[in-house]
């Protein structure tokens, strides 16, 4: 994937007669405080982009910037100006009776050698000035990819946040009878779009996930027969069993630098227990040993922790999230709510562990603190789980049944902005990539 | 959870939401069908087939809620179980544990596999032979009654004895 896309930064500093992206936002008035509780979305103004590609590329922009929930984008029929040269100033007064805070004004168009060339630039309305302007080339086949680092370029400069939209998701695609369902691993891009198979459906396939260097997938599959965890070379579609274990092995997670895949090891006694296993030496090590089900673990960021579940409090089943050290030292709980928590996820910022609990009847998906404190309820329903961080940490993806099948969900941290992950069946399971490169 | 492990222990009452579960849920005529639970009778099957084995001994017991332990009901159906086993030689075995769908995928693939296990050790405590069990786990991810209440839920907490043709 590298090279295919380049931000020319100072070909665009150049171009478009800006003397440097990196000094614009010191100066800008427009900014948006994702911290505080609670943000009203910033109205936005976004005119179709100039050049035959260049509305198709805006829509996806606006698409982006509006599923963030942070960004209000303004109905094109109230524009007054009408923008025809996306790089001159524009009419900041026109802009401003409608409100609009922010104005992207942007063209697309076809190189010689056949790329395509996306520019935009970012006007702050109330600020009377530009924010930003760059521009990009790309091949055909990525027309959606310029778009997304569009948004993202835009979401970054407001919120002075990353981005997560130039990213994918795999997740197991589901069809048929719920007694005879077909799964097959899936990987889409974020919004929905590109869906791509990578297994036929023949063999039961649960719980794909990212590695941090976006290339490969771990996953559990029962292609052998066994349930075992496997490796997946995405482009490739190369795969190998990850450790020679006698039993089943499940709920496997990349190590953040990639090196391990950390999972659970089905006991001959019918219990779980954590093992890690290095991919270069093979070697593996057990993290847990205990008479429980221990399962679900995921590294901290720093790869110096490790959250994972366990029944081994008792109580009937109680499943509790833990923490232990990543070589399994000082194991110690730190769920303490009402309900059995599960699919403790670590947030690639490091400072929150989402998870679902089941209380009342209900499935959850919620935060807490990496202590267990400040626990947050973010969506509740009959029957969802699996949560997953967009890299940015403040956005979730999780799956929800409502009946019929399960579909994908996003919710960012205030729990305000829940949005449909469009999928053409049913779809469950998604693991979100690290931003592209 | 009283009241599911009420119904589940009333064989009527098992045949009544096995029925329900058919009609009403367009759960497919399957081996996991009525006749799992002892409605078509005796006699029909060939002693010592496979037929044999799910019409008149029963194939499967059920779990409460989170739990891999063996009900007093279950124990009965797999000392029959045993009995027969160790009657038929022939055949390997391999014991699928299946959870409902009120827990997340990756704890009932854990779940599943407990009850698997219980359910081999009970089986070996009868006198079967534990070379010849095998246990596979699909946590949720087969369930035999599809409708979303618990007299589906109560169905699908469970543990098959498959055979798998003649053993060694």
């Amino acid at each position: 994937m590298k090279s295919i896309l380049k931000p020319l930064l100072m070909v665009a500093a150049m171009a478009l007669g800006i003397s440097s992206v990196t000094t614009l936002p010191a100066q800008a008035t427009l900014e948006l405080n994702v911290n505080k509780g609670n943000v009203e979305p910033m109205p936005i103004a976004i005119p179709d982009f100039q050049g035959g590609l260049g509305p198709q590329i805006s829509e996806i922009v606006t698409a982006d910037l509006k599923r963030s929930g942070l960004f209000a984008p303004i109905d094109k029929a109230a524009f007054v100006e009408k923008i025809t040269n996306p790089d001159a100033s524009p009419r900041f007064d026109d802009w401003k009776v409608i409100n609009a805070q922010a104005l992207v004004t942007g063209s697309v168009s076809k190189e010689a050698d056949g790329r395509i060339r996306a520019q935009y630039r970012l006007w702050d309305i109330f600020g009377n000035t530009q924010m930003a302007g760059e521009q990009f080339f790309a091949n055909d086949a990525n027309q959606r990819r310029v778009a997304h680092i569009i948004a993202d370029a835009i979401y970054e400069k407001i919120t002075g946040e990353k981005g997560y939209f130039d990213t994918r998701v795999v997740f197991v695609d589901e069809s048929g009878a719920k007694n005879a369902r077909k799964k097959r691993l899936a990987i889409m891009d974020q919004d929905g779009a590109n869906v791509r198979y990578l297994s036929d459906g023949r063999a039961i396939v649960l719980t794909p996930r990212f590695s941090p260097n976006r290339q490969e997938i771990t996953y559990m599959s029962y292609e052998s027969g066994q349930p075992k965890v496997y490796l997946l070379q995405i482009e490739t579609g190369q795969r190998e069993l990850v450790g020679n274990f006698p039993g089943m092995t499940f709920a496997p997670r990349f190590s953040p630098d990639g090196q391990k895949v950390i999972m659970s090891l089905l006991r001959d006694d019918g219990n779980s227990n954590i093992f890690a296993m290095d991919l270069r030496s093979r070697s593996t090590t057990r993290l847990t040993d205990s008479t429980a089900i221990d399962t679900s673990p995921s590294y901290s960021p720093d790869g110096s922790q490790v959250v994972f579940t366990s029944d081994r409090g008792g109580g009937s089943g109680r499943s509790q999230i833990y923490v232990m050290g990543a070589d399994g030292s000082n194991p110690h709980r730190i769920s303490f709510g009402d309900g059995v928590y599960s699919t403790p996820v670590w947030s690639p910022r490091g400072d929150l562990i989402a998870f679902t609990k089941q209380s009342g009847g209900e499935f959850q998906i919620g935060v807490m603190k990496t202590d267990g404190s400040g626990e947050r309820i973010l969506s509740s329903g009959f029957q969802q789980e699996g949560p997953t961080w967009a890299p940015n940490g403040r956005v979730l993806m999780f799956f929800r049944d409502s009946g019929g099948g399960p579909k994908l969900v996003s919710v960012d941290l205030t729990g305000r902005n829940e949005q449909p992950i469009p999928t053409t069946n049913y779809a469950s399971d998604p693991a979100w990539s690290p931003l592209l490169e | 959870m009283g009241r599911i492990a009420a119904l589940t222990r009333n064989p009527a009452m098992i045949a009544l939401v096995a029925a329900l579960a058919i009609t009403g849920c367009a759960s497919k005529k399957t081996p996991n069908s009525a006749a799992d639970l002892g409605l078509n009778g005796a006699g029909a099957a060939t002693p010592g087939s496979a037929q044999d084995f799910t019409v008149n001994i029963g194939d499967r017991i059920f779990f409460d809620t989170d739990s891999s332990s063996i009900r007093a009901d279950a124990q009965t159906t797999l000392a029959r179980q045993a009995q027969w086993l160790n009657q038929y030689r022939q055949y390997a075995i391999v014991i699928e544990g299946h959870a409902d769908e009120r827990g997340t995928r990756e704890y009932n693939l854990a779940l599943g596999a407990r009850r698997a296990a219980a359910t081999r050790d009970f089986l070996i405590s009868k006198g079967v032979s534990a070379g010849r069990l095998k246990t596979i786990s699909y946590g949720k991810e087969r369930p035999v009654a599809v409708c979303d209440d618990i007299s589906c839920w109560s169905q699908n907490r469970r543990a098959v004895t498959t055979l798998s043709g003649a053993g060694s």
